[in-house]
């Protein structure tokens, strides 16, 4: 007992001592980036004097030479970093998507670059963003992409935005940049920002990733077509998966956000053709892109059609969360649709492990999903197979039928975070088992309230 | 008549996760067949579960591109496209994850 104490009591001293030296390190990054702020304004002032005896496209002998490769392309050149020093981007989520942009952009050259991120860095993003590192698990990701990307360049000017775009701030920050990046993961978002772009004029380079797909275009950009020309009304709320729920390979969206920065950089430095009128579909399974022809701009387009008087006082009033069904937040929903008289909380289900009641508990997630972690003893069957499935409800319910006349056992259900288990205690109730209950918070909550060690995905 | 069916951004799902379906279908006594017939074709016979998540009304549910030939459908009429021989559709939801 005494040494588990003492262990205990070491690892809290450790976790504080680390806390600490987290508090000081973030001190000394604020510091430095001061510095280097004012370092650069005293630079591009020097720099002023040294133009004149430069060539006219204004860039230093340091930009010459950390752009070498790029000046000696013959398609891309002088006049390509120079327009592209002079250009801004914003880059909408330090995700997937916007990490590797982020990166490629910083190194790039551009004269100014955005970030717009309201999240903090989790364990759990690491595999896919691949700006974050694990010193910064807990920061807000735009400290840790813009540290980052100064690492890479420290002559990048960068804007931190640590706040989700909305319609409130939406047109300030976009009015700053020459280029969006939609590098968000939700429909409201996505609808958000392409209309906020067919307001201001600007180009919208879309990327999206899930699963082991992506895709990618670019919008509003010379008269081509804006996402609502091609998606005038939202999908089904069903339909729209989040990586956080339905799975991501990370290099996915890591190849679709290179190819974001591509564009970006293509369209800044009016180098080439950029993806407008046309849209890449990636299947990384198959290892097959398609590049399809898509519709140009469509005059019956509610933002930017003929005939539409989209102004900046309609995208303030417009409600998107409404429009999509969804909430612009990441965070996850919380239906309610069981009555507190069907629903116990982990707590309670512990309870009725220690006291032995007799019960089958079914866990109705995907069986990909219960392969990662389950509870003791649960039935898998997913919610979609209920219906087919009863029986096997039935006679596991019968097994744990005690012999005397006893009650009989109780149903449970559980999944994920407490969503499909309401809705399979609903199905349950209709199809007789008008007991069936549901365990509130899904696994997630026996993780935190009952069982700190069970892993959560 | 053969096509080749291809079902992408999670539509697969709803045909026993199956991608790519080289499928005869029948126009009838034309050798023809409009778009939609071929969505009701597939509806029939492709679709094994949540019909909805494909179709609304007589078209496709929003959030679906449709392509005839790697070209949006909206090009070549949508649901008047005319589908030959060999033609290759896709349908595909778009996605927002990031
Ligand atoms: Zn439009």
């Amino acid at each position: 007992m005494a040494s588990s104490d003492g262990a205990v009591d070491d690892a809290s001293r450790i976790r504080r001592e680390i806390e600490a030296l987290k508090n000081e390190r973030s001190d000394i990054d604020r510091q430095i980036s001061d510095l280097e702020t004012q370092l650069r304004g005293l630079q591009s002032k020097t720099e002023v004097v040294h133009n004149d005896g430069l060539a006219a496209h204004g860039l230093s002998p340091d930009l010459i030479y950390r752009h070498s490769r790029h000046l000696m392309l013959p398609s891309f050149g002088v006049q390509g970093q120079s327009k592209l020093s002079k250009s801004s981007v914003l880059v909408v989520g330090a995700g997937g998507l916007g990490s590797p942009a982020l990166l490629y952009l910083a190194a790039c050259g551009l004269g100014k670059i955005g970030i717009v991120d309201h999240d903090v860095v989790e364990l759990n993003n690491l595999h896919r963003q691949v700006i974050h590192s694990e010193e910064y698990i807990g920061s807000p990701k735009v400290e840790s992409a813009a540290a980052a990307c100064l690492k890479i360049n420290s002559t990048v000017l960068i804007t931190k935005h640590q706040e989700a775009l909305r319609t409130t701030n939406a047109l300030d920050i976009v009015s700053k940049y020459d280029i969006v990046i939609d590098a968000t993961d939700n429909a409201p978002s996505r609808y958000l920002i392409n209309d906020c772009c067919v307001v201001l004029g600007k180009p919208l380079v879309s990327g999206a990733a899930i699963g082991m797909e992506g895709q990618l275009t670019v919008y509003n950009y010379k008269g081509g077509p804006c996402y609502r020309c091609l998606f005038p009304l939202p999908p089904p709320t069903t339909a729209c998966q989040r990586c956080s729920d339905s799975g991501v390979l990370g290099v996915v969206p890591g190849i679709i956000g290179c190819l974001q920065a591509l564009e970006a950089i293509k369209i800044a430095s009016s180098v080439g053709e950029p993806l407008s009128g046309r849209m890449l579909l990636l299947d990384s399974l198959s290892t097959k892109i398609r590049i399809v022809k898509i519709r140009g701009r469509s005059s019956q387009c509610e933002v930017c059609g003929e005939n539409s008087f989209f102004t900046p006082q309609h995208f303030k009033g417009f409600d998107y969360e409404k429009f999509t069904q969804t909430p612009l937040s990441v965070a996850p929903v919380k239906l309610s649709l069981l009555t507190p008289d069907f629903r116990i909380t982990a707590k309670e289900y512990k309870q009725r492990i220690v006291q032995g009641e007799a019960h089958v508990l079914v866990d109705v997630r995907p069986e990909h999903h219960f392969k990662i972690v389950s509870l003791p003893n649960a039935l898998n069957i997913p919610l979609t197979m209920i219906e087919q499935r009863v029986g096997d409800i039935s006679s596991a319910l019968k097994e744990k039928q005690p012999n005397s006349s006893g009650s009989s056992p109780h149903l449970y259900v559980v999944c994920r975070r407490g969503n499909d288990s309401q809705r399979a205690v609903q199905l349950l109730h209709k199809l007789g088992f008008v007991a069936a209950r549901d365990i509130i918070g899904g696994i997630e909550s026996w993780a935190r309230e009952v069982d700190p060690k069970f892993p959560t995905y | 008549m053969q096509l080749t069916l291809e079902f992408g951004g999670g539509l697969e799902l709803l045909c026993d996760s199956v991608k790519v379906h080289d499928v005869k279908v029948d126009g009838g006594d034309e050798k023809k067949m409009s778009m939609k017939n071929l969505l009701h074709w597939v509806r029939t016979n492709l679709i094994k579960e949540r019909p909805e998540m494909f179709m609304k009304g007589d078209t496709v549910r929003p959030g679906i591109l449709v392509l005839v030939n790697d070209c949006d459908w909206e090009l070549s009429g949508q649901l008047e496209t005319v589908l030959e021989d060999k033609d290759v559709i896709v349908f595909i939801s778009t996605l927002h994850g990031g």
